[in-house]
């Protein structure tokens, strides 16, 4: 079966691809050309998705391959899988990300690597599009690994800076440790049911029973490549790390895309999880968000901030697919997409106005300087946490609905923390809104801000609307006909304002309760704050908090320790045992016995006329004996 | 005395013998050469022997062969030793030994 327009999603593919390769081979002199490739690559694949879901609607199931290459009896294709799910993934990928790249020109504008960084970002949007489509485990699992490359291209891009270097190093190691575990996973998975193809798997097997036994830790083992790239604990050290990166990269990779990967993953192969690997996924989930929200509230850094926002909001998702809620689970990737690159942007327009000034407490009063900024971070801001009726607010709610819903100790537990890490996000991204927008100047620097140009700003407000409307429009009920097959009635602009209310009263309120007491507390300790308040009231839990629990240092005193141990040894028999023993031996018995047998070559040509006589006559001796 | 074959392989025998202590023995590369000719019609001269004795002229013809190539070789064997003499103003083999490292 062919669809219309069906080839145009190959190009939506591709695109970005042909503009990183054009750029790295041709343009990297011409600014505005490679500039207008990237974005134009990304934009015509938003037209290109656009086009395709006008003339066919959200709800196909295509799975269209095209043989790769066959290894016995696995036969890898290289494929599209083009349902709701891949579709909604595209529009996000291509739309949120087609207003960063535009809001890159700007950020960017003085870079010396400005070309070089148009092309990182296409070959992260053509390896990120690849993840989406891809129609199999395998094609997934190649396109996984080369948003790491791209993403390590991308935090590391200003290398000259150790520090990015380092943190770039980090992500792509941390990274890796996930992708074994997913690697793994997906041996597992063809080994006990042959194919690898997420459509044959779905008609096919259809649930988690068809992996018998091992189903557990099949399901546990995928989860691994999510806990990896979506940056949960006990891998989530990656991510603050690479803040690194120029703002827009932290807003592409790290907010709308790279991290959602891993959620998108689990998703897609939700119907191989069990219920026990459901659990784990959802405690996991729900420690993350937590640890990640305890962390934020710390923290000076006004890109760090929003990095362990991410982390938390990623804990949500995560806890939603652990609580069988894949609708919910998408949702709230949707309008975190929204809402956290808003975020990321004016944190960027905030920086870049700063030059390059990121600690808070040297801002304060921007609201005057930078109205735009202003505004779409005080969108960005009330989405997040979670204020009816913006964006945030129903994918949030959906979630806690979705835990509520189970009726047992799991789902209580993860509402009552999903309730609490609601209240910490409403605190901790208000008493950055506070310090950074309100209060007095806190250094000379703020008080000469100014707002960002045009091609900066236009992004914010288009990203500052849909994270206002991204509750109201719709996307829930895509996701919820694609997971759970049935259409929901379409319930009316009113009936979806207030659903949240008629459908689980308990959360909604609960959830704006904690959104009151969580911005009551930002307000009453850090409007007119000059510096940090909390350290005094918590004593060691603040410092503990501001050092992130000391998991660097932990890691750091163990793995990394062992691992240089290892290091060390292997050193050590590389260089005596094998080095010296092994081949010093054999170099050594090769060099002595040349040595030796260097004596029998006199130079004498009488000595060789005589040998030569005596073995002549030794010969005749032996044959005429 | 009746002249057999023996006689002059014994004959043979002791120019060959004579000729290869020449060669092992004497300096002198002039030398050395005309002890290897003596060393060829010694073989030359076994051939001959056989040659009659056996009553064909496949061992002539050989002869034949060899002198000619003899010939050949002493030609360029002599022009190669004028030219090392006087390059190093020396025939005598203890001096030629660029060969040894």
């Amino acid at each position: 079966m062919s669809l219309e327009y069906q080839t145009l999603v190959w190009w939506v593919l591709f695109l970005p691809l042909f503009a990183a390769v054009a750029i790295t081979l041709f343009t990297l002199r011409f600014r505005a050309v490679s500039a207008l490739l990237s974005i134009g690559a990304i934009v015509t694949g938003f037209v290109f998705t656009v086009m395709f879901i006008h003339a066919n609607g959200f709800h196909v199931n295509v799975d269209t391959s095209k043989a790769w290459l066959a290894i016995g009896n696995l036969q890898i294709d290289f494929g599209l899988k083009i349902d709701a799910l891949s579709l909604m993934m595209l529009l996000i990928v291509t739309g949120v990300g087609g207003a960063i790249h535009i809001y890159s020109v700007g950020y960017m504008h003085e870079d010396e690597g400005f070309s070089r960084f148009f092309a990182c970002l296409s070959l992260f949007t053509f390896s990120m599009l690849g993840i989406v489509l891809a129609n199999n485990f395998i094609e997934m699992f190649i396109f996984w690994e080369l948003v790491g490359v791209s993403s390590y291209l991308l935090i590391g891009f200003w290398f000259e800076k150790p520090s990015a270097g380092d943190a770039a190093k980090k992500a792509f190691i941390v990274n890796r440790l996930g992708d074994f575990g997913f690697l793994l996973g997906i041996l597992m998975v063809w080994g006990i049911l042959g194919t690898l193809n997420f459509t044959v798997l779905h008609d096919k097997f259809g649930t988690a029973a068809a992996l018998g036994t091992s189903a557990t830790i099949a399901g546990l083992l995928v989860f691994c490549g999510a806990v990896g790239k979506s940056a949960q604990f006990p891998l989530h050290v990656w991510l603050p790390d690479a803040m690194e990166g120029p703002t827009p990269v932290s807003a592409l990779i790290h907010a709308a895309t790279m991290v959602a990967a891993g959620v998108y993953m689990l998703c897609r192969i939700f119907f191989l999880l069990n219920p026990d690997a459901l659990s784990v996924i959802a405690y996991i989930g729900g420690f993350t968000a937590l640890l990640a929200a305890l962390i934020a509230v710390q923290q000076d850094d006004i890109k760090r901030i929003i990095a362990y926002s991410t982390l938390s909001q990623l804990g949500y998702m995560v806890m939603a697919v652990g609580l069988g809620g894949p609708t919910a689970a998408m949702f709230h990737l949707t309008t975190h997409a929204f809402f956290k690159a808003l975020l990321f942007l004016s944190a960027g327009s905030v920086i870049i106005a700063l030059h390059h000034e990121q600690d808070i407490w040297k801002m304060g009063n921007l609201r005057q300087k930078m109205p735009v900024t202003f505004y779409a971070f005080l969108i960005g801001t009330l989405a997040l946490s979670g204020l009816w009726p913006l964006s945030g607010f129903y994918s949030k709610d959906s979630i806690l609905a979705q835990a509520l819903g189970q009726h047992d100790l799991e789902g209580y537990i993860l509402f009552t923390v999903g309730v609490f890490v609601a209240g910490l996000t409403t605190f901790y991204i208000f008493r950055l809104f506070f310090v950074v927008f309100l209060g007095k100047e806190k250094s000379k620097t703020a008080s000469h801000a100014h707002e960002s140009p045009a091609v900066m700003t236009l992004p914010l407000v288009v990203l500052a609307i849909l994270s206002v409307l991204g509750g109201l429009i719709g996307i829930a009920g895509i996701y919820h006909t694609m997971f759970n097959g049935e259409t929901e009635a379409s319930a009316g602009f009113a009936n979806t304002l207030f659903e949240p209310f008629i459908h689980s009263p308990v959360a909604a309120s609960l959830g704006l309760l904690a959104f009151a007491i969580g911005i009551s507390a930002a307000y009453v300790l850090y409007a007119k704050a000059e510096k940090d308040p909390l350290p005094e009231k918590l004593g060691g839990l603040a410092v503990a908090m501001k050092n992130k629990f000391y998991f660097d240092e932990l890691y750091e005193a163990t793995f990394v320790r062992a691992h240089d141990f290892i290091a060390a040894v292997m050193d050590w028999i590389d260089r005596w045992l094998l080095e010296g023993f092994c081949i010093g031996l054999i170099r050594g018995g090769t060099d002595l016995t040349g040595r030796m047998l260097r004596l029998v070559q006199t130079g004498n040509l009488q000595t060789y006329a005589f040998v030569f006589v005596f073995g002549v006559a030794l010969v005749l001796w032996f044959v005429l004996k | 005395m009746h002249v057999g074959l023996e006689h002059y392989l014994t004959v043979s025998f002791l120019l060959f013998a004579l000729g290869m202590l020449g060669v092992i023995m004497r300096r002198n590369l002039l030398v050395i050469y005309m002890s290897l000719e003596l060393m060829l019609n010694a073989a030359n001269l076994a051939l001959v022997a056989f040659s009659r004795f056996n009553n064909k002229l496949d061992g002539q013809v050989l002869v034949f062969f060899i002198i000619t190539v003899a010939a050949a070789e002493v030609s360029v064997g002599l022009a190669l030793i004028v030219a090392l003499y006087r390059r190093r103003q020396s025939a005598h083999v203890e001096d030629l030994t660029g060969m040894k490292l």
